[in-house]
């Protein structure tokens, strides 16, 4: 990584050395005052990049030209018609009459299950069978509600929310903990490549390898977690029912 | 490929509820559709104009009727079928990732191989689209109707995680990473093999944390402390250390607004009211596997 242009060891003084990190200033403080993002994001950059010794105009060319070679990022979004069509047909009521149907179902087992599958299949290197636009807002998030349902009856708001936010969050860190035993994936190519730079070679196969670990722990911590959601719901949504005396 | 997108949001630009939304959709289909005709300076003023756009007044949101009983007819008439086309998405996105790899024309990939994932998911979804709009035969602009009502209510959180792509690199060219490597190896404890190790750890996740992504942190971190440092002066394993390290980072995507598309952009598909909602959920986890990571690579990695 370049140093800073106006960087020279030992003759700037410290405080134009750790200028730069004005951006992560900027964002902290923005995100802590709630700003709106996009805004924060885009005067974190301008500040570091100016702060870096570029002038205004080629700060904002950079930015620019970094916004255009991301584009591929929001590809995800062209699966919105295909949801948004189905949705509209009653793709989520018949996720949700799917699980009713089943009357052992709870939200833990529903949550566990897709845990267990994506983090296995992430790390066959199947890393596409999920993610939040295409399986958890038009299928999992309403097959957990629905389970909960079955088992409590008609849901507070919170809960439902508190419900769905840790679909997204089991989606999450399966893949994370997941992707990473299967030895094609980008994190173990990027670091093979950096080692290489550095005149270190290592094998995929033990990057993976080293990757199990944390894996089964990933695995045992995050399922006990989704164990004890059933309870907390339970005690969530009984403490509802109670009014106070 | 990137025209299907600049349609979708096109067509919801011509169909305006409010002149903020028309600007800020307009504008991000002009950078799909001419970005790279554009020179860079007239592309970042575009994204400066959309982001002024976004958050002077905001964008708004229209009433959408959505009835619930017409869903549920609609489920009982098609039952089972309709998670064919919902299916056939992932499904066939893994298939085009394993195929489209091995094709090649006059002895070079027909796809460039980093994007392979991103195309087949592409092209899987105009698949289903096509299966969906055969199987369910809606008026002709329904697909277009339904993806505006849905990324209205994601509004700009669905450009958030490429804003960040492009924060990234500007910390890259402002050499933010390696001022924090300096910073780090400056003030921290690295005396004993455990405080390195720790060091190392918590340091990935809180570089990721700020970078919202653990292969920006990685380099760096790496760098700075884990090669001179665990590797050279504690003689401790590299295969092992990368591997774990990169793991840590992976604690901190989980604890970042900073990973749009991980943490903020599914709250903005499930609406949820708490911005955060999804980080509070995984933050536990996050904190104990951290945990983990550095007692196990603290363990495997001086075996020697």
């Amino acid at each position: 990584m370049d140093l800073p242009s106006g960087y020279v060891a030992g003759i700037t003084p410290y405080a134009d050395f750790v200028l730069p990190l004005i951006g992560i200033v900027v964002v902290v403080v923005g995100f802590v005052l709630r700003v709106n993002p996009l805004l924060v994001v885009t005067v974190a950059g301008l500040a570091t990049g100016v702060a870096s010794g570029l002038n205004l105009l080629e700060v904002i060319a950079a930015f620019g030209k970094a916004f255009i070679t991301s584009r591929y990022v929001g590809i995800v979004w062209l699966v919105l018609p295909v949801i948004g069509l189905l949705e509209h047909a009653g793709l989520r009521e018949r996720a949700r009459a799917v699980i009713s149907g089943f009357r052992a179902a709870t939200t833990s087992k529903v949550l566990l299950a897709y845990f267990a599958v994506r983090q296995v299949t992430s790390a066959l290197g199947l890393t596409s069978l999920g993610g939040h636009a295409q399986m958890v807002r038009p299928l999992i998030a309403p097959m957990a509600e629905a389970a909960a349902e079955n088992t409590y009856g008609d849901l507070p708001q919170n809960t439902r929310y508190r419900i769905r936010a840790h679909c997204s969050a089991a989606d999450n860190i399966a893949l994370f903990f997941g992707e990473d035993i299967f030895i094609a994936i980008g994190s173990i190519l990027l670091i093979r490549g950096f080692l290489d730079q550095n005149g270190i070679q290592v094998e995929p196969a033990q990057l993976a390898i080293w990757a199990i670990p944390t894996a089964i722990c990933a695995f045992v911590i995050h399922c006990t977690r989704l164990f004890l959601l059933e309870r907390s719901l339970r005690a969530e949504i009984s403490a509802r029912e109670t009014p106070n005396p | 490929m990137a025209a299907g997108v600049a349609v979708v949001n096109a067509r919801d630009a011509t169909n305006p509820r409010r002149f903020n939304n028309t600007a800020f959709w307009g504008i991000y289909a002009v950078t799909f559709l001419v970005g790279s005709y554009l020179s860079d300076l007239a592309s970042g003023f575009l994204v400066i104009a959309m982001v002024l756009v976004a958050s002077i007044r905001g964008l708004g949101q229209g009433v959408v009727k959505v009835s619930r009983d017409e869903e549920a007819a609609s489920a009982r008439r098609w039952g089972n079928k309709l998670f064919i086309p919902a299916l056939t998405i992932p499904v066939l996105t893994v298939l085009g990732t394993f195929t489209l790899k091995r094709i090649e024309v006059g002895g070079s990939p027909l796809v460039d191989v980093r994007q392979v994932t991103v195309i087949s998911l592409a092209i899987a979804t105009l698949i289903a689209l096509a299966i969906g709009m055969a199987m369910l035969r809606p008026p002709l602009l329904a697909p277009i109707r339904e993806a505006r009502r849905l990324l209205d209510a994601i509004g700009w959180a669905a450009v958030l995680p490429q804003m960040l792509a492009a924060l990234g690199a500007l910390f890259a060219i402002a050499g933010v990473g390696t001022v924090v490597s300096e910073l780090a190896t400056q003030w921290l404890p690295l005396g004993s093999p455990f405080a390195v190790v720790t060091t190392y750890a918590i340091g990935m996740a809180v570089f990721t944390m700020i970078m919202g992504n653990a292969f920006a942190a990685f380099p760096v971190m790496t760098a700075g402390i884990g090669l001179p440092l665990i590797v050279q002066k504690f003689g401790g394993d590299p295969t092992i250390m990368a591997a774990i390290g990169m793991l840590a980072g992976f604690c901190g995507t989980l604890m970042t607004p900073m990973a749009a598309n991980f943490n903020i952009v599914p709250v903005a598909l499930l609406e949820l009211p708490d911005e955060n909602a999804v980080i509070k959920v995984q933050i536990p986890t996050a904190l104990l596997l951290l945990g983990c990571n550095i007692l196990l690579m603290n363990f495997f990695v001086f075996r020697n």
